[in-house]
């Protein structure tokens, strides 16, 4: 045990066992990855986002149908949706105090970010028509979330159909 | 080319570690597919002086880091012929017989919170020591030094260096429906010790290193429906907002010095590659085309990959880092996007996208040289082990998102999953020692 022990005291790190000469390649004192430390995590909660704003809710007078399905990996506006985009147009136009989210959402297949822009892309193609009925820009705000918030989890055609779409999110509508 | 030589099930690894929320968590590593040209290592339990049974089992640890590189073959302990702890000559002959090409041994010592490892590695053809070394750890670093030895293992008969004592981020998402918790956690590159850096409801995504591999960039939705991209300290848990402007804000990626981010915006209309000063706050627009330009990485201080769409569908281009005219780089499938570069800045690695599905694909950048690594059907976000012999990717099994590896030339696959979610966006850490 005193062995050990002034073994112990006289070679801290990396002493070389062997005479062969060699050094090792790299330090070796179990030092961890990331410089030793642990991590200090990080907790966020009671996250304001609006949800309250049920995307699904169709209480007041604006137009009923808020959802807007796109074919993959496009933007364009499928024609039989043009009606109802009218109809959201017509009614922001008449109520300038309305508001609306436009958020965009693209199925899972792509990489992330790319179909972040692409959501982005599909919520503007809506702004845009919109913007042709008069509704102003302070009336609208986009938003993509890309693939990160599906309807349908499932990883077949029916599931990324229903992902596949702009959820148009009354944040102010009119009641009377 | 891809290899179908499916090793079943071999050095299945299942590891039970208590997660930074108190909640069991399985990390199981599977090797799915086995290098053909792989070096038989004989690897003898580390002999222990010290009270009851060792902590860790070292040699277990050198040997799974060995075994996932692909280069390696340990030997089933049943195999072993001897279990020689020390000495500097072993029976070379009798190695040589059962097949070894190199022999590991070692053991440890235990006094009070310390623990003397030594070890040494010999050339059974050559017969001589390579390498042998004793130094000191503790309790807490017991593991890290296991995977040391296993680099230096790798690098000693490879010349390549290792990356077994390194890192992994990635996203994992528990719960369904509007009730989800997103963690961005940090684990060990074989898959043990995960702890979340970040709790949030609400998205977090692409996850980025800085070079010291201590801070890391990623994009988090806990703002009211706005991305913002943040840089987190993982040791202080401190947190900075470095930008969030109106619409995306996306694809951070640290420039090879640690000072800058190529990131994403899409505030001038639509998105292009700006360079964010963290400091300072202050933007630079990389690229203007009317197209979706995102996902940049640094090549080096100067050349950057991007995914653009301006052609079309989605491929890669190379811009330099002050801007002016991208070329496109990438031409086979109609769909190349999210690049990860290896450290020599030889090889990128991308998502590859056909009729079949998405898969993880490699170009070597000199010859223009393109393969597909992976057959999966929804693999995605590729990223590069610092030392460019693996790349770790989120891919989809079971109807489940897990983790996956394979070697630079698909040799050698592996997947990684947590039992309490999916796991997704996996980033490899740089070296940081």
């Amino acid at each position: 045990m005193n062995k050990a022990a002034s073994i112990t005291c006289t070679i801290m790190f990396s002493l070389l066992l062997a005479a062969c000469g060699s050094n090792p390649k790299r330090t070796i004192d179990g030092t961890a990855a990331g410089g030793g430390a642990t991590v200090n995590p990080v907790t966020i909660d009671g996250v304001d986002d609006g949800s309250q704003l049920d995307p699904d809710s169709v209480a007041g007078r604006a137009p009923k149908e808020r959802v807007i399905f796109f074919d993959f990996n496009k933007s364009e506006i499928r024609p039989v949706y043009l009606d109802i985009i009218t109809q959201h147009g017509r009614y922001l136009a008449q109520n300038p105090s309305g508001r609306v989210r436009l958020e965009g959402h693209t199925d899972e297949r792509g990489t992330r970010e790319y179909n972040i822009a692409l959501g982005e892309s599909r919520a503007k193609s809506i702004a845009r028509m919109l913007q042709l009925q008069g509704v102003s820009s302070a009336q609208m705000r986009s938003v993509s979330y890309g693939e990160e918030l599906p309807v349908d989890e499932g990883h077949n055609e029916p599931a990324w159909s229903k992902n596949r779409r702009v959820n148009i999110i009354y944040e102010v509508e009119v009641q009377n | 080319m891809f290899s179908n030589k499916i090793l079943s099930l071999l050095g299945l690894l299942c590891l039970w570690i208590v997660s930074t929320s108190n909640v069991l968590a399985v990390i199981e590593i599977e090797i799915t597919q086995g290098g053909e040209s792989a070096i038989p290592i004989a690897i003898v339990p580390f002999g222990w002086k010290g009270n009851g049974s060792p902590p860790e089992d070292i040699a277990a640890i050198v040997g799974a880091d060995l075994q996932r590189s692909g280069n390696f073959s340990p030997f089933n302990r049943d195999d072993l012929i001897g279990k020689p702890v020390s000495g500097d000559k072993p029976r070379y002959g009798n190695w040589r017989i059962a097949g070894a090409e190199f022999l590991l041994i070692g053991a440890v010592t235990n006094s009070g919170k310390n623990y003397g490892v030594e070890f040494q590695l010999f050339d059974i053809s050559q017969q001589k020591l390579l390498t042998g070394f004793k130094f000191q750890v503790t309790d807490q670093t017991l593991r890290n030094a296991a995977h040391q030895i296993a680099d230096e293992v790798f690098e000693e008969v490879l010349g390549i260096r290792g990356s077994f004592n390194t890192q992994i981020a990635f996203v994992s998402v528990e719960g369904t429906g509007r009730k989800k918790s997103y963690k961005l956690q940090l684990a060990d590159a074989d898959g043990q010790n995960p702890q979340a850096m970040l709790t949030s409801p609400r998205p977090i995504l692409s996850p980025s290193w800085a070079p010291d591999g201590i801070r890391i960039a990623y994009v988090s939705f806990e703002d009211r429906n706005q991305s913002a991209i943040y840089v987190q300290d993982r040791q202080q848990g401190s947190r900075k907002k470095v930008i969030s402007k109106a619409g995306i804000n996306g694809a951070p990626s640290w420039s090879p010095d640690g000072e800058r981010l190529a990131v994403t915006l899409s505030f001038e209309g639509n998105p292009d590659i700006y360079i964010l000063n963290v400091d300072n706050g202050q933007t630079r627009r990389i690229t203007q085309s009317p197209a979706i330009d995102t996902e940049a990485v640094w090549v080096d201080d100067q050349t950057l990959i991007f995914t653009s769409d301006r052609s079309g569908g989605p491929q890669l281009y190379e811009v330099s880092s002050s801007g002016g005219r991208a070329t496109r780089i990438t031409f086979e499938g109609n769909y190349n996007a999210s690049a990860t570069v290896s450290d020599d800045g030889q090889s990128i690695a991308f998502v590859h996208g056909n009729d079949v599905g998405y898969s993880i694909g490699a170009l070597d950048r000199a010859s223009g040289f393109f393969q597909t690594l992976t057959d999966g059907s929804l693999d995605e976000s590729p990223s590069f082990s610092p030392n460019g012999q693996m790349i770790i990717y989120a891919t989809e099994k079971g109807g489940r998102d897990t983790l996956g590896a394979v070697s630079l030339d698909g040799s050698v696959a592996q997947s990684l999953s947590l039992d309490t979610g999916g796991v997704r966006e996996p980033a490899w850490s740089p070296f940081t020692n």
